[in-house]
């Protein structure tokens, strides 16, 4: 019966794993394959000679620029915010999570949509103080407007990885430890709480990159122009180059990925490495 | 002198749970005081506003003479040793000893000096290095405490360190926290449910009940003299066994007579007479000066053997004798009991 059992599951990972495989290697396969593919044959022009095409650099650097800010933005407002509920406010812990959840049941549709209506208030505004932030927000070289949109599309993406974060650590008995050896709240919080997070702070920081990265809705409805929008752009035009640079994201998203995952992971690693079989009991 | 630690009329409640109520207390230079109790006792609510986590709805809280109510957590001075190893996972054994040094601007050099000569003082050397998850349960007990007094505390406060160790390595560490206490001749509070571990490391235990302080004395004087039937019953083993309040101040039992230890009931009175396994002698079934009873069980504890015994009149009741005089006395065994002419404490009928 037991055999039986193994044997299925061998079998069932056997057919589910390639599967699953299948349905992400494919798109991505054909995806490169119709990038290099030429009438004459296999040409990797559009990776080498698209590098240079008008436009490309600047969305990307400013998608990036976007996906950093977004990243600052929602790491100052979440930790803090989810250390003090977890701390001194636990039973807002279930509104703080609905709140956060928000965003992914609200189409960024509709939310683009209210933020169009805010900011058609700055002609009221002309006479104001507000009106200058107004124009701050829309500035083109760097759209704050976007950050703002964004922290709140990624709060369910942060949420959920600090959460875990704080749940797979003794938040409270780490900061009082902290607190009686005489370290202040926000020391506390920078040397004890954030270094101990690192891993879900990463994992969070991530997520929130790869769907600044991505997002369309929003900067092409407020007119801008990040990396998604200029692929879009382009995908009549130079259709092999719009792909490329589809890949080309992808790469930089998982880089992005492996890169902090070692960053979150490497001193423990090392530390692991140094002291491997030495740990004793007593 | 001024007394490290004074707690006056220490009041806190959580909604309408009362888990302190008027908690008075002075710990001594020096002083090792463990806070005993059952669970909901109070015991760790104290322990949690002397150290600042917890805010007393009323009464004072006097460190060296000051008020140190509203006083935060991190400006007391004061090293703390919790229950779960609270180590900073980010931090090797040596940089968690000196994070308290580091929060107040030491150098590094001092830093690193201190915590070498605390991580050798609580038996770590040469663990420097290690971080928290490399350590076993106990070296990182050990480590904790090293943190707590690298600062060089004005009260140590230790919050049940041990209660999440195996037993054999909390018979060692207890041992060791008091030699490093006695060493440093640092205040301690020390927060435990387990007896033999405050009656073996206190030079005070304060015993507590329903968020009030029953008695607080020396071990011996607790458990030879304790003030109420409560701590008589909470530490150590106690017997109740029918008496009835006789002139004079004494209590009649088994047909002698006993003078009655603490307060007296009215003549008359049917009470429960305290008595601990100890207080009763077990002689030879013939022996007339005695109460007749039978064992019901019979448990070898090494040098003593406890006998369960019943009389007639249907007490049943606990007695250690020594082992060597224990032969014979299998369950089933006819035997007279006697108890001790040593002042007894009374308690109402159960």
């Amino acid at each position: 019966m037991a055999r039986m059992k193994s044997s299925m599951k061998l079998t069932s990972r056997g057919i589910v794993l390639p599967l699953a495989a299948l349905y992400f290697l494919v798109p991505i396969g054909a995806s490169i394959w119709f990038s290099i593919n030429e009438v004459d044959g296999v040409s990797f022009d559009a990776y080498t000679d698209g590098l240079g095409t008008e436009g490309l650099t600047t969305s990307l650097m400013l998608s990036v620029r976007l996906g950093l800010a977004t990243i600052i933005c929602g790491l100052l407002l979440m930790v803090p915010t989810l250390v003090a509920v977890a701390l001194y406010l636990p039973k807002l812990r279930r509104v703080v999570e609905i709140l956060c959840m928000m965003p992914l049941v609200v189409p960024p549709i509709a939310l683009v949509a209210g933020v169009t209506t805010v900011l058609s208030w700055e002609q009221d505004l002309a006479d104001t103080p507000l009106y200058m932030t107004f124009q701050a927000l829309r500035d083109e070289n760097f759209p704050l407007v976007l950050v703002l949109v964004y922290t709140v599309m990624s709060l369910p993406f942060l949420y959920r990885s600090l959460d875990a974060g704080l749940r797979a650590v003794d938040l409270r008995t780490l900061v009082e430890a902290a607190r009686s050896l005489g370290a202040s709240r926000l020391q506390t919080l920078w040397q004890v709480v954030v270094p101990n997070l690192r891993a879900a702070v990463m994992g969070g920081a991530v997520l929130s990159l790869a769907m600044v990265l991505g997002e369309y809705t929003v900067a092409s409805v407020l007119s801008y122009r990040p990396f998604s929008v200029w692929m879009v752009e382009i995908k009549d035009s130079e259709a092999q180059l719009s792909v490329a640079a589809a890949m080309l994201s992808l790469l930089i998203t998982w880089g992005l990925l492996l890169l902090l995952t070692t960053l979150a992971g490497g001193r423990s690693r090392k530390s692991s490495r140094r002291e491997n079989g030495k740990k004793t009991v007593s | 002198m001024t007394v490290p630690v004074q707690l006056k009329q220490l009041r806190r409640e959580f909604g309408s749970t009362v888990a302190l109520d008027g908690l008075d207390l002075d710990i001594a230079p020096g002083e090792m005081v463990a806070l005993l109790g059952p669970s909901g006792c109070g015991k760790t609510t104290a322990l949690r506003i002397i150290a600042g986590f917890e805010t007393a709805d009323g009464g004072e809280l006097l460190m060296d003479g000051q008020d140190v109510t509203s006083v935060p957590a991190n400006r007391r001075d004061i090293g703390m040793v919790f229950q779960s190893y609270s180590l900073f996972p980010n931090m090797t054994a040596a940089e968690n000893v000196a994070y308290g040094l580091r929060v107040r601007g030491k150098a590094s050099a001092e830093r690193k000096e201190r915590a070498q000569e605390l991580l050798d003082l609580v038996g770590l050397p040469g663990r420097e290095g290690h971080y928290p998850h490399q350590l076993s349960g106990g070296q990182q007990q050990r480590v904790a405490l090293a943190r707590a007094l690298a600062i060089r505390p004005k009260v140590l406060l230790l919050d049940e360190p041990l209660s999440a160790l195996d037993a054999k390595v909390r018979l060692t560490l207890r041992e060791e926290i008091r030699r490093i206490q006695l060493e440093l001749g640092i205040t301690t509070v020390f927060v435990t449910h387990d007896q033999e571990e405050a009656l073996s490391m206190a030079d005070r235990v304060a015993v507590m009940k329903d968020g009030r302080l029953e008695q607080c004395a020396a071990p011996s004087e607790l458990y030879d003299r304790p003030a109420t039937p409560f701590v008589a019953e909470f530490v150590g083993t106690m017997n109740r066994l029918p008496g009835t309040v006789r002139d004079g101040g004494v209590v009649e039992l088994f047909g002698r007579r006993l003078p009655i230890h603490g307060e007296t009931p009215a003549t008359g009175s049917e009470v429960d007479v305290l008595l601990r396994p100890e207080g009763l002698a077990v002689g030879a079934a013939d022996d007339k000066s005695g109460t007749a009873a039978t064992v019901r069980v019979a448990t070898f504890l090494g040098a003593t053997t406890r006998l369960h015994l019943s009389t007639e009149s249907g007490a049943v009741f606990k007695a250690d004798l020594p082992s060597w005089e224990a032969t014979g006395l299998a369950p089933g065994a006819r035997c007279t009991v006697t108890p001790h002419d040593n002042p007894v404490l009374v308690a109402e009928r159960s």
